[in-house]
Formats: structure tokens, C-alpha cells, sequence
């Protein structure tokens, strides 16, 4: 099956290495992964920000990249709730344009949900041992549904112990801009989701988004933690953390 | 009441770096979810309920103008007076009318936040009337120099029992008390007095229901039965929107209101109220008046906000919001904080004067989450957003950035160019450590947190690297 990879404009940017995990990930499940060299941003950043001329534009853009793939696929609940789900809001006028965005939401999947319901992954070629922790981010959870997935692959792995952390559905408090704008508000926030990771005594955090990510990442270091690895669940389940 | 939404980043920052409130809101936290999902997850089909009571409250607002004509004639029919004011001045001014009407010189009140929009107290002691607020927490402010509540149910959730032993000990002028059950004994004391020699009681309404004519009114602490009982003369203040068809409707919505609120099953008391003292009644007030305000409730019918008239005022959206949770609700600057407060507040008083409450969300989700009446708060507020942007009510600098943005992320060429040199400036800005301290145009994220530096290439260009090997 042909599988469009949307990288998301933040690990095209930040963390390339993730990029080529999930690329890892599909060609291992037998897929034939395409990797649309024009591809930017799904727009979210201007819609939450209410600039929803600038996110049509780069939704239709999007289309025209990823609507000839049998499946789209992205390691991301956050852009992936951008193109299954606000898409279709923005051109809840436009009925073709609107089919359109309706066929593409419905062969778009966020990484976990791709490898643990539609390839069905059975084995995975990772040798990571160790003890993580699991922060299901607002995107993924909230609008797509996805806490099972990443919990089902990671107990594929043996050396993988998930201990679950206080408050693990909790908002890390990135929230895009709002991280920028509202800095403080965004630091006291994530100062607590750190102190839950700390508290379960894991290893690395692991989860599913960037934003989420680098805030985590960021909050840490700044605090003196230099220990906790803050993992994208694509590195673990590649055998590349 | 005084808007001060346009102050909320210096408003928050205050709170974030007060202590105390830290401590008082960490303390509260947890206490109000875990009730929550307790009481909601006893109900057999939370889901099916919560469907139940939106369509109740939808139908009511479809046809509010008629539901509201036949509250009026049931209303009156039983008795009452039915009065409307558009505006929170008009609300006040009839009130003080009533109030002068009835040679009325001290009201007890029972909770109200329209109350608080109208700025009531304020109006009433301007015409020479006493106010006593009598629910616990209210009272506790109003002894406060008249502090405004934080919280739509708890408005006094960021104090410490610390903190009104010591009020107590100075306003009162009695020994200091520690002890919770000695607080509400030396508070009940003062209120009872209050409560006899009261000629006028004010409520609020959970629900004005139109086939009866009464008010319903939940409440924990059993004042609201002596401001509307014993006293002369009641007055019910009410936003339009409270108005629900029928009784079984309200039974429907009452399901879920005690439990999203408090995770009670249902409140200590729940009464509803129709009509004055009638011939051959034991009890009950002389005249029963219902003030019933529009202040901009017109304004959400009809339109892409109408969903945000469903609210039953349960604060479980603030509750649940991460915002929220950290700074409280004074830094919101109006009646209402939280996301729901951060809707109607740019959509009562003015988008122009509360431009931060719609941006100061992270759009998580959880407050649509356990909303009762599902609403879409998370959308409604980006909406907020869109209308900040198209009526041009941003900084220059953010729409210049956004303009800037957009038309690079529309012509990939150039976004390459763009971030391939971002890549590599900030792989050499972050060093070593592959970390980054401050950042130029942001110092939001960098003042607290470290930036992870990229690695240098973009996974763009290392994917094509490594496909034409």
C-alpha cells in the first residue's frame, strides 16, 4: 500500500531523526512510503490563531499533496485532529471540496493508530529496554481517541516496563502560540507534568507529539533534570532510542 | 461589576507568583475532578443523558422568545410580577425600584453571579439599602471588602481556612477560630440575625421553568430558604436564557448539574418556588418579583455563540482547565472566569476589552470534555480568535508574523530555503548541548524552559540525501 508520511513542520524542523524512525516503522510493516517533497505545515498554527484564510489555503494545499495516497500517515495526534477533524469545518461550505477533505480524513492516521489498527503490526524489531512513562497529548487523545494504541505497541516490546504516571491525560500546557504568548501560564503547567513524570520514577517519558516534546524537554533541562529522556513513541518502537 | 479582562496577563502573573493562592488552588485541585468522574461515572449512560439535556436546552433556546412569554403569563397568573431589563443598569434600577416600593432598608441575598454582572450590592447601597450576602463563601468576601468571587460555585476556593479564621477574628471581633464547624456556628450567628430583620430576599435561578412559572434554585446551604421565605418581599434575577419548557426537563438537566459541580448526586437543597404567599399558605413571601435580564444574551441567539446559552453553570469546564487551575479565577477581570467565562466575557462586555481570554487557552479539550451540555468551548474560542484577527484587534507584529508565515508555508521553494536556515542557525545557536537558553522574539518560551535545538538538516533533506544514494 502506498503510504503518504506527512513529517509535520516541527520534526522536519527540530527532529529529523524521528522522521526517518516512522519511515523505519512503515517499510517494516510493508508499506511503500512516499515523502511529498513540497509538504510544509497543516495550518494549525494559523487556524487556532484565527487566521483561517491563511489554514484553507494550506489545507487545500495539503490535498493536492496527500489525496492520491492510499493512506496518509503522520507522527502527530495534534496536525493529525488538524486534517481529520478542522479541515472539514473549514470547508463545511464548499460540498465537493468537502467530500473531498471527508475521503481524505478517513484514510489519515496518527503513527499509533496506523500500526495498531490498520497494519496491525505484530512484532516489532526493537530492542529498547527500560522504564517509561506514557503522556497521552490533547490532539491525539482528545479528538482522535488515541490512548489503547501507543500502550498496545509499547507492551510489544519486552524490555519495556509502562509505569503510568499521575495525571498522564493532563494538558502539558504547550498549546502552540500559547506556549509563546502566555509564558508563564505554559511553564507553570508543564512544571507540574514534569513533576508527575519525575514522581513515576521512569526512565523517559514517552509520547506522540512534538509540541508536547520540546516543552517537556525544554521544562526539564531548565530544571536541572538531565536524566529523563524525553522520547517520541516512533524512536522507541523503532529501536532507535 | 467592573471589567479588568484587558489587565489579565499582569492579573496572572500576580497570582502565579502569589504562594499562597498556589497552595490554596494546588489543595483544591484534585478534590473537584476526582468528585466529578465519580459521581458522573455512577450515572449508567452519562452520554445518553448529556444528550438528553442538551436537546432540552436547545429546545429552549430555539424558541426562547416564546417560552419566555409563556413563563411571563404563568408566572403572572400564580401571582408574580414579571419584569425585563436589557441591561445590568436597568436590572439594578429596577431592583432599587422594588426595594424603594416595598420600604425595603436590608435584602438578603442567596448566590448570584448575574448578580455580581449587575453589580447589585454596589446599587442597592447606593440607594440606602443593606445587602447581606448569605451563602458562606460570598458572605466571606462581602466581609472581605467586598472581594469578588473566583469561582462560579466556590467563590471563595482560594482562601484558606487560615485566612477567615483571621477575617472572622477581626470583622467579627471575637476569639480566633480554627475550627471549620466554629466558623459556620460564628457565621451562622451573624446571618441569623440578618435573616429576621431582612424585608427583601434575592435570589438568582438555575432554571426559570415556563409551564409553571416558578424558579428552581440548587443550593448546598439552606440560606436561599430564608432569604425567600421569610422575608416580605422575593425577587428573582435571572439572564434570559434560564428558561426551560417544562418541570421534566429541568429533572432531566437536574441529573447532571449536582454531579458535574460538586460530584454530588444531588444538592443539599433543591427548591422550586412558584408564585407569593397565597391565600391559606403558611409561609412564603408578600410579593414575588422576576427581574429577567437580556445584557447581551440576545446578541449570542441565533448565532455561531448560541451553544454557549446552553450553560447550566456547573464550573466544571474551569475546574478541569489547566488555565484555570493555575492562576484562579481573579485574573480573568470579569464575573465569570474559565473557558466558559472566557467566552461570555469578550461576548458581554465588549471582544475589544478581553482580548486575552479567548488566547489564554491551550484548546486542550477536557473543558468540552465534561461539559454537561456539551459545549464546544475549545471552538467557540478559537471562533473568539477569528474575530480578533478579522477585525484587525491583534498587535501589528503577530498579524505581520502570521502574513509572513503563511505566505512562506504556501510556496514550499521558499519554506525550504526558510528552514533549512533555521535549522542550521539554531543547531548552531544551541551548541554542545544541543539546547538553546534564550531565544530572540521568545522570551515566553525561553525565560522558563529550554528550547531543544534542532540537529542541523532538516528530515526534508536528509530524506532526499538519503533517497538519491
Amino acid at each position: 500500500m502506498k503510504v503518504g508520511l506527512f513529517a509535520t513542520c516541527l520534526v522536519d524542523l527540530v527532529r529529523p531523526e524521528i522522521g526517518f524512525s516512522v519511515v523505519k516503522l512503515l517499510e517494516r510493516a510493508g508499506c511503500s512510503v512516499h515523502v511529498p517533497s513540497t509538504q510544509t505545515c497543516c495550518g494549525q498554527p494559523g487556524y487556532n490563531s484565527g487566521d483561517a484564510a491563511t489554514a484553507r489555503s494550506l489545507a487545500i494545499k495539503f490535498l493536492k499533496e496527500f489525496e492520491r495516497f492510499d493512506y496518509v500517515v503522520l507522527p502527530s495526534g495534534s496536525c493529525g485532529a488538524m486534517i481529520k477533524g478542522d479541515y472539514l469545518n473549514l470547508f463545511a461550505d464548499d460540498p465537493d471540496l468537502k467530500s473531498r477533505f471527508d475521503a481524505l480524513a478517513a484514510k489519515t492516521y496518527e503513527l499509533t493508530d496506523f500500526l495498531a489498527n490498520v497494519v496491525r503490526i505484530e512484532t516489532l524489531e526493537s530492542n529498547f529496554a527500560g522504564s517509561v512513562t506514557y503522556h497521552d497529548s490533547c490532539g491525539g487523545l482528545r479528538y482522535l481517541g488515541i490512548k489503547s494504541q501507543p500502550r498496545a505497541l509499547l507492551a510489544k516490546l519486552p524490555g519495556v516496563r509502562l509505569t503510568e504516571m499521575n495525571q498522564c491525560e493532563q494538558c502539558c500546557g504547550f498549546g502552540g502560540t500559547f506556549a509563546l504568548k502566555y509564558g508563564d501560564i505554559s511553564s507553570a503547567i508543564v512544571d507540574d507534568k514534569c513533576k508527575n513524570i519525575r514522581a513515576s520514577g521512569a526512565d523517559a517519558v514517552v509520547l506522540g507529539d512534538l509540541g508536547c516534546m520540546l516543552n517537556i524537554e525544554g521544562r526539564l533541562r531548565r530544571i536541572g533534570d538531565e536524566k529523563t529522556r524525553v522520547l517520541h513513541i516512533a524512536q522507541v518502537l523503532a529501536g532507535d532510542a | 461589576m467592573h471589567v479588568q479582562s484587558m489587565h489579565f496577563k499582569s492579573r496572572a502573573a500576580m497570582k502565579l507568583a502569589d504562594a499562597r493562592l498556589q497552595k490554596n488552588l494546588e489543595n483544591v485541585r484534585d478534590k473537584f475532578t476526582r468528585k466529578r468522574a465519580i459521581a458522573i461515572a455512577e450515572l449508567d449512560d452519562f452520554e445518553a443523558i448529556r444528550n438528553a439535556a442538551v436537546e432540552r436546552r436547545d429546545r429552549a433556546l430555539e424558541n426562547l422568545d416564546a417560552w419566555i412569554e409563556q413563563f411571563e403569563r404563568t408566572a403572572t397568573a400564580r401571582g408574580a410580577t414579571v419584569l425585563f431589563a436589557q441591561s445590568h443598569e436597568e436590572a439594578a434600577s429596577l431592583i432599587v425600584e422594588i426595594a424603594r416600593k416595598h420600604g425595603v432598608r436590608k435584602v438578603t441575598k442567596s448566590k448570584s453571579m448575574v448578580s455580581e454582572e449587575v453589580g447589585l450590592n454596589q446599587a442597592l447601597a447606593a440607594a440606602g439599602v443593606q445587602s447581606v450576602e448569605t451563602d458562606l463563601g460570598e458572605y466571606i468576601l462581602q466581609i472581605n471588602d467586598n472581594e469578588p468571587p473566583s469561582h462560579i460555585i466556590a467563590p471563595v476556593m482560594h482562601k484558606d481556612r487560615e485566612e477567615i479564621s483571621d477575617l472572622f477574628a477581626r470583622v467579627h471581633d471575637t476569639p480566633r477560630k480554627t475550627e471549620i464547624k466554629q466558623l459556620t456556628r460564628e457565621a451562622r450567628d451573624v446571618l441569623r440575625q440578618h435573616f429576621l430583620s431582612s424585608d427583601m430576599g434575592v435570589t438568582g435561578a438555575n432554571f426559570l421553568i415556563a409551564e409553571t412559572g416558578s424558579v428552581a434554585l440548587v443550593t448546598n446551604e439552606g440560606n436561599e430558604g430564608m432569604c425567600t421565605i421569610l422575608p416580605r418581599v422575593h425577587v428573582v434575577l435571572a439572564g434570559i436564557e434560564k428558561v426551560l419548557p417544562t418541570l421534566e426537563d429541568v429533572a432531566t438537566v437536574m441529573r447532571l448539574l449536582p454531579r458535574s459541580a460538586t460530584g454530588q448526586a444531588i444538592s443539599n437543597y433543591f427548591s422550586v418556588l412558584t408564585g407569593p404567599r397565597a391565600a391559606g399558605d403558611l409561609d412564603g413571601p408578600e410579593h414575588l418579583y422576576f427581574v429577567l435580564m437580556d445584557a447581551g444574551r440576545t446578541g449570542l441567539l441565533g448565532g455561531e455563540f448560541q451553544d454557549m446559552l446552553r450553560c447550566i453553570r456547573c464550573g466544571a469546564c474551569m475546574n478541569h482547565c489547566p488555565v484555570y487551575q493555575r492562576i484562579g479565577g481573579h485574573a480573568y477581570g470579569w464575573v465569570y472566569p474559565g473557558p466558559m467565562g472566557s467566552v461570555l466575557t469578550p461576548s458581554y462586555v465588549g471582544i475589544e476589552n478581553a482580548l486575552d481570554l479567548p488566547q489564554a487557552a491551550t484548546l486542550c479539550g477536557q473543558c468540552e470534555v465534561v461539559c454537561p451540555v456539551k459545549i464546544p468551548l475549545p471552538e467557540l474560542l478559537r471562533k473568539l480568535r477569528e474575530k480578533q484577527f478579522e477585525r484587525g484587534l491583534r498587535p501589528w507584529y503577530e498579524r505581520a508574523g502570521f502574513m509572513a508565515w503563511g505566505f512562506v508555508a504556501r510556496n514550499p521553494g521558499l519554506y525550504r530555503v526558510a528552514v533549512r536556515v533555521a535549522a542550521r542557525v539554531l543547531s548552531w545557536m544551541g551548541g554542545e548541548k544541543r539546547r538553546l537558553r534564550s531565544l530572540p522574539f521568545a522570551s515566553g518560551w525561553t525565560d522558563q524552559r529550554d528550547f531543544p535545538a534542532p540537529s542541523g538538516k532538516t528530515f526534508l533533506d536528509l530524506y532526499r540525501e538519503r533517497s538519491s544514494r
